[in-house]
């Protein structure tokens, strides 16, 4: 075995450390002792529960004469992630999940994510070669020495999947251990079931009487994770639970929260870089229950008696804004991608394939340029945080994907020790990566700063949260390719967006240098075989800043590649479907375009007068998964009849779930490819609400039918939805039209009904 | 000011242009009832007033004429009402912010329509948006929730 795969099982030990009537299991760190999340406090008081000098366990399973506590550290967007890692430590552990306390869980670098560095080696998804997988276990390495406890990536699943089942396993064989050497008996001989190990006289010994003799045993680490087949939970039908209380209006969301001596706040600020020249402040401080007015880096906050009293104020104020300088007008944006083709700069160039100029050169070639428009977040809970900053330290109640930069960053804005900084993670009421932004948080540290000792529960206004996006950039892409009735001879697409990742990074840690893998992802690493085939990536200057949306680079990209492709099959005459089954290398994405085939009944792209059918195929977050849309074009505009969606996660941990974020991931793509944009005047996002922002809405959701396949390695499917569906559905009103929308929004060109 | 939530009588202290929403959420407690764009647009503060789907956002308090029920006041998780029922058994919530909303109108709809047509469905719950996109089991669930709800 390579060094690499030694220190990646070693990765894997779990230990356990005794606790306060109990015992913790959980992962020891390699090299060296990582901080113990729980000596600095926990939300319920389990930091107390872990004796002194634990400093390098990071606890999954806490078991006590009170019960079992999982630790599920991704946070909870909406995706069911929270249950999804309760789920695997159970499977293994035999409990009932749902009688178990499930919590987020404290910063630690022991909860490391590595399945989200592999997605960024510079490897071919789809290749499972040795020399991958290799790789692959290498990365396991920086993720934990950069110790990245990250929410992102459609990686919990894969990342969680030995882990947390490791876990489980051990706490299990130890408890039935203690069980052994209590009776007198062997191991072998005992079995588990339902938190109790099981005697062979059938009397049942709960978790809970052995946990302290646990604690003084050697953990068994000589476990073999049960086959899928023998699974109770993974691959069934199984109650979230968070769906009771999110159905009866008793989930707790950030937003939620109330605290003691709890002060409420709002923010107003200036679009990046600009910030306030004169402020009158005299009649927001009058008005009832305003606490205090407060400038903050960039803005304005009230604080006061409740949220409405805040925003109240805020309106009361009156501010000479001090924009940033230069342009900050949508045709700024434009030119700078345009120029960033026109310079042909490369940022990368990930597939180069065959010679595209000869193969070009062959016959008529197909040129298309295509557009894509910021896009904002809009989770539908507002950014909100509630802080408490006391001389001894700073506590920070918010749903954040990155509690390790909250703490890094709230320790440098308050002078506090990182160790005296604690993130209590909430549940999320949505993100699509806008808690992946660190900027609400510190807002809230700024003032919670200023009114000392109290907690302060600050809450943007929708128009804040519009106001302050950090969207998915805006992207435009030039097409050139050839075909013939034999095929698609040639493809070259050449993108352009601003990097995502040195924007983001560079807000919250720093830009990475090197190439921006997302500026391609998603076309420049498609399965295909196309005989002269090439995609390059041209970093364009940053206009406004960027951020991570749902999918990232492959949400423009899905539609740039899937659309072009599907005009290159219209010019060869070519069945689009038979098309991309034809040019794909890959079986697991073969597969997937066969089931949708099936699924669908794909006969042809027209499928009567005034209907058509469209295709789109985009690998994404190594899920292939492709789309089936059928729209009519009605005497009130285009109707979606139908979405079809299948995908290939290697394995279905959570049927129910994992459904939800298919058809939820293609809905959201159909969405916004329907109706959404941010376009910029004077800094701002011209759209203030969700009535400038509209998405999709119940009146224009079509059938959705999904699938999902299990052939491929296991993934997973918060963002692989997404990337498909604008192309879909745009080669769908290209079938009943003729019409070739080549930019987002289709709303622009074409009339929905 | 008096208020009846959920049957249960209150004094308010509040400007009579308070929004009820917020009246519920930092007065009262009751956060079950949610902010999401403040300007009737998105559901998400949907309550009912004698039985009718109101935007609490939209509704100051001065103008709050009848009884108020909240999600809390519609069932509880041990004894959810029908149409929460409903939506547990079809794990309608993703992220979930907005189901409060749809549930309070879906009830009120089911009120009024006991067999509403999609149509019907679609023209009233329209006014609710998910970010989620969980459209396809919240129609599923509301007729769920009206064979449920349907006498005998």
């Amino acid at each position: 075995m390579s060094r690499a795969g030694r220190i990646a099982r070693r990765g894997f030990l779990i230990g356990s450390v005794a606790i306060a009537g109990g015992v913790a299991f959980g992962a020891w760190h390699y090299a060296r002792p990582l901080p113990d999340p729980f000596a600095e406090g926990l939300d319920g008081g389990l930091d107390r529960r872990l004796a002194e000098g634990t400093t390098a366990l990071n606890p999954y399973v806490l078991i006590d004469g009170d019960g079992i506590t999982l630790v599920a550290p991704r946070a909870d967007k909406g995706q069911g992630t929270r249950w999804l890692q309760a789920a695997l430590i159970a499977e293994e552990l035999d409990i009932d999940p749902s009688r178990a306390r499930i919590v987020p869980g404290p910063v630690s670098k022991a909860y490391y994510n590595t399945a989200l560095l592999q997605e960024n080696l510079p490897l071919d998804p789809t290749d499972n070669g040795w020399l991958a997988e290799t790789l692959r276990a290498a990365a396991d390495i920086p993720a934990r020495l950069l110790g990245l406890q990250i929410t992102g990536g459609s990686s919990s699943a894969p990342d969680g999947f030995d882990k947390l089942r490791r876990a489980g396993a051990v706490a299990r064989e130890t408890l039935k251990e203690a069980a052994a050497r209590r009776e007198g008996l062997a191991r072998a001989d005992l079995d588990s079931e339902d938190g109790a190990v099981i005697l062979p006289d059938g009397r049942r010994v709960p978790y809970t009487d052995l946990a302290a003799a646990a604690a003084g045993i050697a953990p068994v680490q000589d476990v073999v994770l049960r086959a899928p087949s023998q699974w109770r939970l993974l691959g069934r039908k199984t109650l979230r639970a968070d769906i009771v209380p999110k159905s009866t209006g008793t989930q707790v969301y950030g937003i939620d929260l109330t605290l003691e001596g709890m002060l409420y706040a709002s923010v107003r600020a200036a679009p990046a870089g600009g910030g306030i020249a004169k402020v009158d402040a005299t009649n927001a401080r009058a008005m009832r229950g305003v606490h205090a007015v407060i400038p903050i880096s960039g803005g304005m906050a009230v604080v006061a008696d409740n949220t409405w009293r805040a925003m109240q104020a805020l309106d009361a104020l009156r501010i000479d804004w001090r924009l940033p300088d230069g342009p900050g007008d949508q045709q700024t944006v434009w030119d700078s991608l345009t120029e960033a083709l026109d310079t042909g700069r490369i940022d990368s160039r990930p597939r180069d394939e065959g010679d595209i100029r000869a193969v070009l050169a062959q016959g008529e070639v197909i040129e298309a340029e295509y557009r894509v428009p910021f896009l904002a977040h809009a989770p539908l809970e507002p950014m909100n945080a509630t802080v408490r900053v006391t001389e001894a330290g700073c506590d920070i109640w918010a749903g954040t994907q990155v509690p390790d930069f909250v703490v890094s960053k709230a320790a440098a804005l308050t002078g506090l020790s990182s160790d005296s900084i604690r993130v209590h993670n909430q549940m999320i009421g949505g993100s699509f990566g806008r808690r992946l932004e660190l900027d609400f948080i510190l807002q809230a540290v700024e003032i919670a700063q200023a009114v000392p000792g109290r907690p302060v529960k600050m809450i943007w206004s929708r128009e804040e949260d519009f106001a302050q996006e950090q969207p998915r950039p805006a992207q435009i892409a030039r097409g050139r390719g050839r075909a013939t009735s034999d095929g698609v001879q040639a493809m070259e697409l050449a993108i352009a967006s601003p990097s995502v990742t040195a924007s983001w990074f560079g807000r919250i840690w720093m830009a990475p240098p090197g190439p921006d893998a997302t500026i391609t992802a998603g076309a420049g690493d498609q399965p295909l075989a196309i005989p002269a085939y090439r995609v390059t990536g041209h970093r364009a200057r940053e206009t406004f800043p960027v951020s991570s949306w749902r999918s990232v680079g492959a949400s423009g990209n899905g539609f740039f590649h899937g659309a072009f492709l599907d005009e290159l099959f219209a010019a060869g005459g070519i069945d689009p479907m038979q098309g991309l089954i034809r040019l794909c290398r890959h079986d697991v994405s073969r597969r997937v375009l066969e089931e949708l085939r099936d699924l669908s009944g794909w006969t042809g792209r027209e499928i009567g007068p005034g209907k058509g059918r469209g295709v789109a195929f985009c690998l994404s977050f190594g899920v292939p998964c492709a789309q089936v849309v059928d729209v009519t074009d009605t005497d009130d505009g285009i109707r979606i009849d139908r979405g079809f969606a299948v995908a290939d996660i290697g394995t279905v941990l959570d049927p129910v779930n994992a459904e939800a974020q298919l058809s939820g991931g293609m809905l959201f793509g159909l969405g916004h490819a329907m109706n959404c944009e941010l376009t910029y005047r004077d800094h701002r996002p011209l759209q203030t609400n969700y009535h400038a922002y509209e998405a999709m809405r119940l009146y224009q959701t079509p059938e959705i039918r999904v699938r999902l396949l299990e052939n491929g390695p296991l993934r997973g499917l918060g963002e692989p939805g997404v990337p498909p569906a604008a192309a879909a559905l745009s080669n769908a009103i290209f079938a009943a039209t003729g019409q070739r929308i080549r930019e987002l929004p289709l709303a622009g060109r074409v009339r929905f009904a | 000011m008096q208020l009846i939530v959920n049957g249960a009588s209150h004094d308010i202290d509040a400007e009579p242009d308070m929004p009820l929403l917020w009246v519920l959420r930092d007065i009262l407690g009751l956060t079950g009832t949610k902010y999401g764009c403040g300007i009737a647009l998105c559901g998400a503060c949907t309550v009912q007033m004698d039985g009718m789907a109101v935007r609490s956002c939209q509704l100051a308090l001065q103008d709050v004429e009848g009884e108020i029920t909240t999600i809390e006041g519609l069932g509880t998780p041990d004894a959810p009402h029908p149409v929460q029922a409903a939506w547990i058994d079809h794990q309608v919530a993703q992220c979930g912010y907005c189901q409060s909303g749809q549930i309070m109108a879906a009830a009120a709809l089911l009120a009024l329509d006991g067999a509403p047509t999609d149509d019907h469905v679609d023209s009233v719950m329209s006014a609710h948006l998910c970010r989620c996109a969980t459209y396809p089991r919240i129609r599923a669930a509301i007729h769920d929730a009206a064979q449920r709800l349907a006498p005998g």
